[in-house]
């Protein structure tokens, strides 16, 4: 069976869902091989959970300073990689620096790329929703690799445990892969909260939630749900929220089970971040907000009544 | 310090976008085309550079006829000269092919830095900046909330997903930006009449040294099968907040097992 190269996200010592999702994704079109980058002996704690979904291989891409350069040394490897190996396919999630590795292997590799990828099929042909949800496209690559990049919680992720065999793979950083040298890693916010484009939940806050104090309304009922806080364009361009929150046209694409917007008026900037979340919840006291159009459920009211009082609900049920 | 600053032409976000039935690609019939709001802060960020380190700034920009009204705009902030890349054998070009004539066009003028938009509005694959990096084979330095200058020496803060990376390269280098970077000038009048008389360069394929047969829908790495433009999106219910508001949304995620 066709072999199928898997990029892995990984943070703190732990496979990110979003590889989970991919190794699931890959299992459809061939037999899953996991990628890992790191320092020495990171690919071999993570192979467990690798192999719990499926991982048949884990190609362990070690180095001490491998993630000190920019993009281009995994780059380099997985180039290697595609052109030895000639995967049917690669799947990277659809994170900024891995999109950014992923063009630059198709492009060196004379590969196809697809980029935000919702759905596989197993003969490779891509899903993709356009233009802030509003079209959708089904797209396939013509040459012998796919590379392509995935929405996170785009597929749930399914275990399918498999023997997984740990393969070294040879590293060695020429002067072209560490033109783009790391100095600085700087964490802002780093919060308890699941990761923004990851999650399952977000609840968001916008131009109605009035002030950065506020916020503690949103944030309260993200906890109540175990969900990332994000915000409209509005909400981070006042000074409420961090930029990195910005759900939207112009910020982070979310695509969650669950979207609760509260405040927000759903312009299109903000409607092309989250439109494929799969159940979208509206507050909005505005009944003839834009949000409404594309809301499963929503409720026109004053957002400082209908949240607290729902947070009290959950913690009521949960009780 | 010579800066290439990339700009693109997308539909309006504002309006309803589409493809084209015929061949599956970007439908710019009777849409109103701007500028790539994103793009804005690399001009922005460009003449900054200009004004600190000296130099020029060329705009480049591909697409059809109609792009040299987005050149003008760009060139009326004060941006020095165009580039048109024009050719009706680059229609459909995927991304891959794009770079390819963006690089080769970037090969006919001298230049240190090569500054973008983190993406376009209407594509929205945010992978330009690499692959120039890639084919050009300098140093990538994308997503900056922050750049300086030092001699050859570039330094800026990469946006991530929880702060940021400072990140270091020697120049040439391929940069974008975030809009977070800056606050983008507006034309002056003064600006705008200026602007009439700036060279303008159009390039086409050939002048590319590029095959007609490697750019296009034709020669594309990926191809999109199938269209559907239909929103599957059922409309919801919508209530009014009877003081039971909160209340209705628990019994709604309960009775979808949301929680």
């Amino acid at each position: 069976m066709a072999e199928v190269l898997v990029l892995v996200e990984h943070a703190r010592g732990a496979v990110k869902k979003v590889t989970l999702e991919l190794l699931t994704a890959a299992r459809s079109l061939g037999v899953p091989g996991a990628v890992v980058f790191g320092p020495p002996g990171t690919a071999a704690a993570l192979a467990d959970r690798l192999a719990e979904y499926g991982a048949v291989a884990v190609h362990a891409a070690e180095a001490d300073d491998i993630d000190d350069y920019l993009v281009a040394p995994k780059v380099d490897v997985l180039a290697a990689m595609v052109t030895d190996r000639a995967p049917t396919a690669l799947l990277v999630a659809s994170t900024a620096e891995s999109r950014e590795v992923a063009a630059r292997v198709a492009v060196r590799t004379g590969n196809g790329l697809i980029t935000d990828a919702v759905g596989l099929d197993a003969d490779r042909t891509a899903t993709q929703s356009i233009f802030g949800g509003a079209v959708t496209v089904r797209s396939t690559v013509r040459t012998g690799t796919a590379v392509i990049t995935m929405r996170p919680n785009s597929v749930d992720a399914v275990p399918a445990p498999a023997g997984v065999e740990l393969h070294p793979v040879p590293v060695s950083l020429s002067d072209e892969a560490r033109r783009s040298r790391i100095v600085e890693r700087v964490e802002e916010a780093r919060s308890s909260r699941p990761e923004l484009a990851e999650a399952s939940v977000v609840v968001s806050g916008g131009r109605g939630v009035g002030s950065a104090a506020n916020f503690a309304v949103i944030e309260q009922l993200a906890d109540a749900l175990g969900a990332a806080v994000g915000a409209s364009r509005a909400a981070t361009d006042a000074g409420w929220y961090p930029h990195s929150a910005q759900v939207g046209q112009t910020g982070v694409t979310v695509s969650p089970q669950l979207y609760i917007a509260a405040g927000i008026s759903g312009a299109i900037q903000h409607r092309a971040g989250m439109q494929t979340s799969k159940t979208i919840i509206a507050i909005n006291k505005d009944p003839e907000a834009p949000i409404f159009e594309i809301a499963d459920f929503g409720v026109v009211g004053d957002l400082f009544a209908v949240v607290p009082q729902l947070v009290e609900e959950l913690a009521r049920r949960a009780g | 310090m010579n800066t290439v600053v990339l700009v693109k032409q997308v539909p309006d976000t504002w309006a309803e976008r589409s493809l084209s039935s015929a061949d599956k690609t970007l439908n710019r019939e009777g849409v109103d085309a701007v500028i790539n709001e994103l793009d804005e802060y690399a001009v922005e960020e460009a003449l900054r550079l200009k004004e600190a380190h000296g130099g020029t700034v060329t705009v480049l920009s591909m697409g059809p006829a109609r792009v040299t009204e987005t050149i003008r705009k760009v060139l009326s902030m004060g941006v020095d000269a165009g580039i048109h890349v024009t050719d009706d054998a680059l229609h459909g070009s995927d991304a891959i092919q794009t770079a390819r004539a963006i690089a080769a066009a970037l090969g006919t003028v001298g230049w240190d830095l090569v500054l973008t938009g983190v993406e376009s509005t209407d594509a929205r694959m945010s992978v330009l900046p690499a692959l120039l990096a890639e084919l050009l084979g300098v140093a990538q330095l994308s997503r900056a909330r922050a750049v300086t200058v030092d001699g050859q020496v570039v330094r800026i803060e990469r946006s991530t997903d929880d702060g940021y990376q400072v990140v270091e390269a020697t120049l040439p280098a391929v940069l974008s930006v975030v809009e977070k970077i800056n606050e983008p000038r507006y034309p002056s009048f003064k600006g705008i009449m200026q602007a009439k008389s700036k060279p303008v360069t159009t390039l086409g394929v050939a002048d590319l040294g590029l095959a007609a047969g490697e750019v296009g829908l034709a020669a594309a790495y990926s191809q999109v099968t199938e269209v559907d433009q239909r929103l599957d999106r059922q409309v919801g219910q919508v209530v009014k907040d009877e003081g039971d508001g909160g209340v209705k949304i628990a019994d709604y995620l309960v009775a979808r097992k949301l929680v």
